[in-house]
């Protein structure tokens, strides 16, 4: 290739962009932490399936879960769940700023509430379950 | 409204580059119950020294409140009153509270809300990153111009029967300036060179609050919103200047103390400096600006950019501790001469903003009242400049038209082609701004301005000899910054021999060899015509007086 | 004044002699509260009067010195030196063509600002002589964030969605669109929505928030943009849910 006389347009890699700035692998942390999400719903859409094929099939689904492969498994989701959740939290001032009076209410506030509403659903599920 | 007029917005710069997005402080327009038309004309008179026109001005402040509102409803986001009306805040050398501000960003915004308005009409087409070199001029008229295309090097020929210059100033042609690097005179120089005088140009504004390294300015806000000035032993010493009785400390009064106008308070700075009264730093000799008793939360709300600038640039937080600040190159009065149309004396050519002088600003430019003057003025010469396309130009000879292009080509690719000169830009700019700096600052002397001269008629003879290091033409910015340089040396040489010729002391014009205002010999415009081989001519233009009568300037506590 | 020379990598490009970018080393006595544009401005006087880039107001405001120092997005203007270790690498901002060294071809965002609509669509049509619009302090603080955008590009460096999809008409663009949503005199957010409610609009946008953390001026464009895909769920909601609440 030789001098043309154009702008020089410089290659974007498709696939490994995300490893050029610490801010873009957080950005891929986020999204790609949302695959333990769909794990945890999969378990649950088995769990429905296990139930409707009768009491043996329940039993011994339990006994997986509650077993070591499965507690692991569903620390692992729960830990990356976690990360997922809070992260979203996180930017939720951006995108949802309230305005009291003259001035816009602070982040933390925001955050805070999505954790209040979190917390409050929580134990609204843990009561359901019966467990108080 | 004429959407049939074709429009052509040609800019070395992208628009909302242009240097009017670093006005901070606000622009004037009378709008408060408490004010009238006449304390704002009294104001921009005296201010001026008397050598404004007050034809002119009574036409700028009148039509002042109406272009702002104008921008309010472009979208303009002024700051504003509880009840929602906009606010207005006070300012050097005004009287009553009259200046419209956007936070401390108001020419910024200004720019942006016209930049973006202008998009709205496609009746306006863009030319950004174009170097206008030369007007072509036929048989007394503007017949259009010629510019480079920076992105190809290409030179283009705009034909055009109406021109409007609004290119702003020189302050570059310091070394120490609140001016960005844009601003380098090419619009004067270009009006200058196609046989428009150059008007009052001996009048440059040294702002008194710049940041001693970078020339950044702090604006006059600061002082508006209660900040103070003091010197090494704590003396707010304005008082010490004609400028006294002392106010209140975060209680600012109005046109007095640290509220008198940018002349007086710049020469205050170097009298101190004299004396041994101001603080050294490493940048040199420096007053106080002390804003701390203003607190965060106010300075946070009405002057942020001045909080990041301090901190950021020099370290010093303004809400803990005093800003070092000492005066910079600013504002030139002094511009393309122009009537009250926004008129030159070439026909068809127009101007307007700072590189224009109508003249409002006389002899000193009263702080927010340049950006008001490029909104007033630059819709005049609009007007204008429709009134003469209306009334039916004559046939140009477009053979001479087109050889007038040619010729602009010509020059302009025997400097790209020269070699062996031995001159560079960068020694000659330098050479340039030292000059300026030591003898056509805040005092001036004959003696140092003659040296000046001659230094500066030397320069423009090696002007001729100057050698690009680059050759190519995309982008060219050795080639750009050789057009400018010899625009400033033009407009550099229009201010020194204008300042040797004025003997006497007005505004921002300060002769230590004649301290006294002349108004026999020298109320009246300086007009600097454009020589090829020599210094300018210099002439005389009368003063419009109508109805204030040159009087004696009171920045005191005592004045009414 | 203590004084340091600091090497700087500086890219270069002539499109009439050059094939490809490539890199120069020069050596800048600086001071050390100088900012990466005051060596540059070195460089250009004392060493190498060739290299090319823009530059203007020093202080952050004019948006013309945006570039890539040490890889990240930054105004040469308040790029301090005194940040920096070792070399200091200089280039045009990522994601646009290099016209020449430093100099890059931001056509693209003009093209798109213009799409957007960026000025007042009044909602009345009160004349100026009858003075201003009201607006209290309060719906000034609602969009004047979004004002403050100085068109610097640094948003559109940062943004990868861009760098992939240069259809997307991108931080800066649509903030600016936000902000005269927001504005309580405007009345044309419809108009406006047609252009940055759609798949080249902020439906690019993953929210990687990099156009927030590089913007010089804290206009936070990934919160404008996200703002706004949460008023066009809400439009589509009650367009097809309450057809009758829209005429």
């Amino acid at each position: 290739m030789s001098a043309n006389g154009k702008p020089y347009i410089r290659e974007v890699s498709r696939y490994r962009w995300y490893f050029s700035s610490p801010r873009y692998l957080r950005y891929m942390a986020r999204e790609v932490t949302c695959v333990f999400i769909g794990l945890h719903a999969l378990i649950l859409l088995v769990a429905l399936r296990r139930l409707s094929e009768g009491r043996d099939a329940w039993e011994a689904f339990l006994q997986n879960l509650t077993g070591p492969a499965g507690v692991l498994l569903q620390l692992v989701i729960l830990v990356f769940a976690v990360y997922h959740s809070t992260s979203w939290f996180n930017v939720t001032p951006k995108a949802m700023p309230v305005q009291v009076g003259e001035n816009f209410l602070p982040g933390g506030v925001i955050i805070g509430a999505h954790y209040a509403a979190w917390l409050a659903v929580t134990l609204a599920v843990l009561f359901l379950a019966g467990a108080f | 409204m004429r959407p049939e007029l074709k429009i052509a917005l040609v800019s070395k710069v992208y628009p909302m580059r242009s240097h009017t997005c670093a006005a901070e402080g606000g622009a004037a327009g009378v709008i408060k119950s408490d004010d009238s038309m006449d304390h704002h004309f009294h104001d921009t008179v005296g201010g001026g020294d008397w050598l404004s026109d007050q034809d002119a001005v009574d036409f700028f402040i009148r039509e002042a409140p109406k272009e702002l509102l104008q921008l309010e409803h472009w979208g303009c986001p002024w700051s504003r009153e509880p009840n929602g009306s906009v606010a207005v805040r006070p300012f050097g050398g005004m009287k009553k509270q009259r200046t419209w501000f956007a936070a401390d960003k108001s020419g910024f915004h200004i720019l942006h809300t016209l930049f973006q308005t202008s998009l709205k009409f496609p009746s306006i087409q863009r030319f950004d990153e174009y170097y206008v070199t030369d007007l072509v001029v036929d048989d007394g008229r503007c017949c259009g111009f010629t510019a480079i295309e920076m992105r190809s090097g290409q030179i283009k020929f705009f034909r055009a029967n109406a021109v409007i210059i609004a290119s702003g100033g020189a302050g570059r042609m310091f070394p120490f300036t609140t001016n960005g690097a844009i601003k380098t005179g090419d619009g004067m120089a270009l009006a200058y060179r196609a046989g428009v005088p150059l008007k009052d140009m001996e009048f440059v504004q040294y702002h008194p609050t710049g940041l001693p390294n970078t020339g950044t300015l702090l604006t006059e806000a600061c002082r508006g919103e209660g900040g103070i000035l003091v010197n090494k032993n704590g003396r707010r010493f304005l008082q010490d200047y004609g400028m006294g009785p002392e106010t209140p400390v975060g209680q600012p009064v109005l046109k007095t103390m640290e509220l008198g106008p940018r002349d007086r308070v710049s020469q205050a700075f170097w009298h101190e400096q004299k004396k041994g009264n101001m603080v050294p730093t490493r940048w040199g000799d420096c007053m106080m600006l002390d804003l701390r008793h203003l607190g965060e939360k106010k300075i946070d709300e009405r002057l942020p950019l001045v909080r990041d600038m301090a901190t950021s640039y020099l370290g010093v937080d303004p809400v803990t501790d005093p800003v070092p600040v000492r005066p910079v190159v600013h504002y030139m009065m002094g511009g393309i001469d122009t009537d009250i149309r926004a008129a030159t004396s070439l026909a068809g050519l127009y101007a307007a903003g700072e590189c224009a002088c109508v003249s409002i600003n006389g002899a000193n430019r009263l702080g927010s009242n340049s950006l008001t003057e490029l909104l007033v003025f630059g819709r005049r010469a609009a007007i204008s400049a429709i009134e003469y396309l209306d009334g039916g130009t004559a046939v140009a000879n477009e053979t001479a038209v087109t050889a007038g292009a040619d010729a602009a080509q010509a020059r302009l690719r025997e400097l790209f082609n020269r070699s062996g000169g031995g001159e560079t830009i960068a020694g000659l700019r330098k050479e340039m701004m030292a000059t300026m700096e030591e003898h056509a600052g805040i005092y001036r002397s004959g003696e140092g301005l003659e040296q000046a001269c001659s230094t500066l008629a030397g320069l423009r003879r090696r002007y001729a000899s100057i050698e690009l290091h680059d050759k190519t033409n995309v982008y060219n910015t050795d080639l750009l910054q050789a057009l400018e340089l010899g625009a400033m040396l033009d407009c550099a040489e229009a201010v020194t021999v204008s300042a040797l010729a004025r003997r006497e002391s007005r505004g921002a014009h300060q002769r230590l060899d004649f301290t006294a205002r002349d108004d026999t010999t020298y109320l009246r415009h300086s007009l600097a015509s454009y020589r090829n081989a020599g210094p300018p001519a210099i002439g005389y233009s009368d003063v419009v007086i109508t109805r204030s009568p040159p009087g004696v300037r009171d920045y005191s506590g005592e004045q009414k | 004044m203590s004084e340091r020379i600091v090497e700087l990598e500086v890219l270069r490009f002539n499109p009439e002699t050059d094939a490809e970018p490539r890199f120069q080393r020069y050596s800048v006595p600086c001071m050390n509260e100088w900012v990466v544009l005051d060596a540059l401005n070195h460089v250009k006087e004392a060493i190498d009067p060739t290299l090319s880039y823009r530059w203007s107001c020093h202080m952050a405001v004019c948006g013309s010195c945006g570039m890539m120092i040490n890889g990240e997005p930054k105004l040469a203007c308040k790029a301090f030196l005194r940040a920096y270790d070792g070399v200091i690498r200089v280039e045009p901002l990522a994601n646009f063509p290099i016209q020449r060294d430093l100099v890059t071809v931001i056509d693209d965002f003009i093209t798109k600002l213009k799409r957007v609509k960026p000025y007042l669509v009044p909602k009345s049509d009160q004349p100026v002589e009858a003075g201003e619009f009201r607006q209290t302090p309060a719906e000034l603080k609602r969009y004047k964030q979004y004002t403050l955008c100085i068109n610097c590009m640094l948003c559109y460096a940062a943004c990868p969605e861009y760098a992939l999809v240069p259809k997307f008409i991108g931080p800066a663009a649509i903030s600016l669109a936000h902000r005269y949503n927001e504005d309580s005199r405007d009345g044309g957010r419809e108009e406006r929505q047609q252009e940055i409610a759609s798949g080249e609009g902020v439906w690019e946008c993953s929210f990687v928030g990099a156009c927030s953390e590089v913007c010089p001026e804290h206009v936070d464009p990934a919160g404008a943009l996200q703002q706004v895909k949460i008023r066009s769920t809400v439009d589509w909601y009650q367009e097809h849910l309450m057809p009758w609440s829209k005429k």
